[in-house]
């Protein structure tokens, strides 16, 4: 594995331009002086409730997601060719979502292969030519970027479905304006505060036809349960909309309706942090207590917006990310901004030969996984689990793609032994409304907080950082 | 405001008030039993405690007998009695978040810093008398900081409204069980009426309601049975009176009823009950029977519970 590429430091001993007012100001500051202000940022985290839930853990168990205070910076320079690869690369996930409920282009172009959509168990053939308000799929995009070098940012993954971590970009800036306020003021950082009148913009914009003239937008949770519930809760809030449960809503003459203490009120959107499988029990799972019967023929009725819409998931495959440069060369006739990782799609037998070869250098994912659960990481696993996985691999190998693995970009971090460069990704968060698309400065980094530890992921331990945008 | 926000916060602010009322109930029990076996008679005091708390039955399923290791450890921290402080305090944070939009972040705190605080209690478990008391004081404190914080920073709209029904009418239900518990010793033609036992008893009674000092700012007397009484179910300027609860369920109803634009049955069942209370005196209550008035009280009071529910919660 190649030298990481590291964000504050270049090699012979300079430092990079973004980073130089932090370092001066750490070098001033001591480092009880730091730690005391880490103590301070856990005691507040955990006041204000920012936990999430481990699946697997018992179920009282609500964690901090660790948070380090040194910031990530990035130059605006750097963020405005980031930005224009975000956007493009959303613009496409939504044009090939339409495409391939609707026309199907991409298909008889041979772009994609048709099996990998028709027999893809996120596909959802009750979308199959089903109008969606404003043609927009996928209001809410988490694209995960790495970098390797100084030039290039990569897709790591693009999240089409209910993206989360938002919150933590915004209480990690809250907090940390709270506590370094002297740090602040010698940067000119772009703020995040007004993600939520974005996304609310955003949400109203797509509202269908039939809304009145100020349409009612809830957020619908699973509930207290659901490892995310402080952010559907802090979001809610921070829109100002009900934070509904499936039990909150009911579906009459295909119009959705929530219950209040004043008799039942129409809603035109339905901000959604419920998996498609659980939406609408007449539709999809019929065990599911988290949906809402009849929500699915409301939809088709073309009554309520859902965002994102239902079967995003496929825009969210791993092997269909495979296929991402081509797709946005496909749609937009552009040179993608943003790189792909190289991916071996095990569905292929000349590729799986050369995974199952390789499994000891590899990452290797499976198709429809998220939160970093399942995926084997050859170079840091045991004997043992590589050929447990390769038995996997075999016995299904459409399930997965492998990836080289990637020397994320490091950070300084604290750590029990003070400073020291540690991975990190970032999640920036792509809305796109009726008309416009727009991203807020920054987004969530997340950091492998384990000396070498490549996983960023909350469920495995990974932290936060907040991510600065110096305006320049 | 959305049905079950509504439900939350009307439980919400019932747990809360109820895990006071517990702790009130331990403490003042603590004391009685403290003094020499001749001040407080043959009555098992901790046994008196469940009864007020209303839950012997499930309690002697557990328990052989009501001793005060035993009930403390019920009322307190059980995980077996649903209506133990710590599953009012777990059920409060629990109502809470799922809320949390509608409270004011220092609502959320206070029972957020009050769950945390239990856990460390819990685990460390309350071994001497001192550590009890207080582990009593912080659930009554922080019921007092819930309370003021929600005075103080909740908008005055229906989810404001919808709190203090809940905080109203738990009270009501908890002062009207310790008299229906304690009306034998409040009846004035008992034997042993104005001996030091029942002095130390309605002192006691007195106490679990907070309304020890009240009673001698009110009344201006020594304490005389019908007079604790009085205060208890009559009084309009004692906080915890049924008088007094009533007068803010009806408040708050008709703060909803003129909020929506209508109003129904729990506004004119919620009336009923303040109306019997306003043209009641202790006379007619003593002649039509304590015990029966307290009884018919306490099913009215749960029945308008199900009003509001039912207009209003689901």
């Amino acid at each position: 594995m190649a030298v990481a590429f590291d964000e504050m430091n270049i090699p012979g001993g300079d430092l990079r331009p973004a980073y130089q007012e932090l370092a001066r100001w750490l070098k001033e500051t001591p480092p009880e002086a730091l730690e005391y202000r880490r103590q301070e940022a856990e005691l507040l985290f955990r006041r204000i409730g920012i936990t999430f839930a481990v699946y697997g853990e018992s179920e009282s168990t609500e964690r901090l997601i660790p948070f380090d205070v040194i910031p990530r910076i990035m130059s605006g320079k750097e963020w405005t060719l980031l930005e224009k690869g975000l956007k493009q690369r959303v613009k496409a996930l939504n044009m090939f979502l339409r495409d391939i409920y609707h026309g199907r282009d991409v298909l008889r172009a041979g772009i994609v292969p048709d099996d990998l959509i028709f027999q893809n168990p996120v596909f959802r053939p009750e979308m199959n030519g089903q109008q969606v308000p404003h043609d927009v799929y996928v209001h809410i995009a988490g694209i995960d970027i790495i970098r390797v070098d100084a030039n290039d940012f990569i897709v790591l993954e693009d999240n089409a479905r209910t993206p989360s971590g938002v919150s933590y970009m915004l209480e990690n800036r809250e907090i940390m304006m709270r506590l370094f306020p002297d740090l602040f003021a010698r940067h000119r950082v772009a703020p995040v505060e007004r993600y939520p009148d974005e996304l609310l913009s955003a949400l109203r914009s797509v509202a269908p036809n039939s809304a009145s003239g100020e349409p009612t937008v809830a957020l619908l949770t699973p509930g207290v349960y659901n490892s995310a519930y402080y952010e559907h809760s802090f979001l809610a809030d921070k829109l100002g909309i009900e934070l509904v449960e499936g039990r909150d809503l009911i579906v009459k003459n295909n119009e959705v309706f929530m219950r209040t203490t004043e008799g039942v009120k129409r809603v035109d959107v339905i901000y959604r942090r419920v998996d498609d499988d659980f939406l609408d029990p007449l539709t999809f799972r019929p065990d599911s207590a988290l949906g809402v019967p009849g929500l699915m023929s409301a939809y088709a009725a073309g009554n309520i917006t859902l965002a994102n819409a239902v079967g995003t998931g496929i825009a969210d495959d791993k092997a269909i990310y495979s296929y991402m440069p081509e797709i946005v060369k496909f749609y937009l006739g552009e040179e993608p901004i943003l790189k792909n990782v190289q991916t071996w799609r095990c569905r292929e037998p000349k590729d799986l030969a050369y995974v199952l070869d390789h499994l000891g250098d590899l990452v290797v994912k499976e198709v429809h996984g998220s939160g970093g659960y399942g995926m084997l990481i050859g170079p840091a696993a045991t004997k043992a689990t590589i050929e447990a996985f390769r038995e996997k691999l075999k016995r299904e190998p459409e399930g997965f793609i492998a990836q080289p693995t990637l020397a994320l970009s490091t950070c300084p971090t604290c750590t029990a032994s003070g400073l020291a460069p540690r991975h990190v990704d970032l999640r920036p968060f792509v809305l796109t409304g009726s008309k416009t698309t727009t991203i807020v400065p920054g987004g969530l980094t997340r950091v492998a907080l384990k000396e070498g530890s490549l996983v960023v992921n909350s469920s495995q331990g990974g932290g936060t950082k907040d991510t600065w945008i110096l305006d320049e | 405001m959305l049905s079950r926000t509504a439900e939350n916060l009307y439980w919400l602010a019932r747990y809360v008030e109820r895990a006071e009322y517990l702790a009130r109930t331990i403490d003042a029990t603590l004391r009685v039993t403290a003094l020499p076996a001749a001040y407080i008679g043959k009555t098992n005091e901790w046994d008196s405690a469940l009864l007020t708390a209303g839950v012997a039955t499930s309690f002697y399923e557990i328990y052989e007998e009501a001793n005060e290791r035993n009930v403390v450890d019920y009322l307190s921290f059980s995980a077996d009695n649903p209506s133990s402080i710590r599953n009012c305090i777990e059920a409060a944070r629990l109502n809470s978040r799922s809320v949390r939009t509608a409270l004011t972040s220092e609502m959320w705190d206070t029972i957020n810093s009050a769950w945390i605080e239990l856990q460390e209690v819990w685990s460390k478990g309350t071994s001497t008398r001192e550590d009890l008391a207080k582990f009593l004081r912080f659930v009554q404190e922080t019921s007092l900081r819930f309370d003021g914080s929600a005075y103080r920073t909740m908008l005055r709209n229906d989810a404001y409204w919808f709190s203090r029904l809940g905080l109203h009418l738990e009270r009501a239900d908890n002062t009207a069980r310790i008299l229906d518990v304690k009306y034998h010793v409040l009846l004035p033609e008992e034997e042993h009426v104005g001996g030091p036992l029942d002095f130390y008893q309605w002192s006691s009674i007195l106490r679990s309601v907070s309304a020890l000092t009240a009673y001698h700012w009110v009344y201006r007397e020594t304490l005389k049975p019908w007079l604790v009484a009085d205060l208890l179910i009559l009084n309009g300027t004692l906080p915890r009176s049924l008088a007094s609860c009533y007068d803010n369920l009806t408040r708050n109803l008709d703060q909803i009823g003129v909020a929506y634009g209508r109003q129904g049955p729990a506004q004119r069942h919620a009336r009923g009950i303040r109306n019997r209370l306003e043209h009641s005196n202790m006379n007619d209550i003593f002649q039509h029977g304590v015990h029966e008035f307290i009884q018919e009280f306490i099913s009215d009071n749960s029945r308008l519970g199900e009003i509001i529910t039912k207009q209003y919660l689901i």
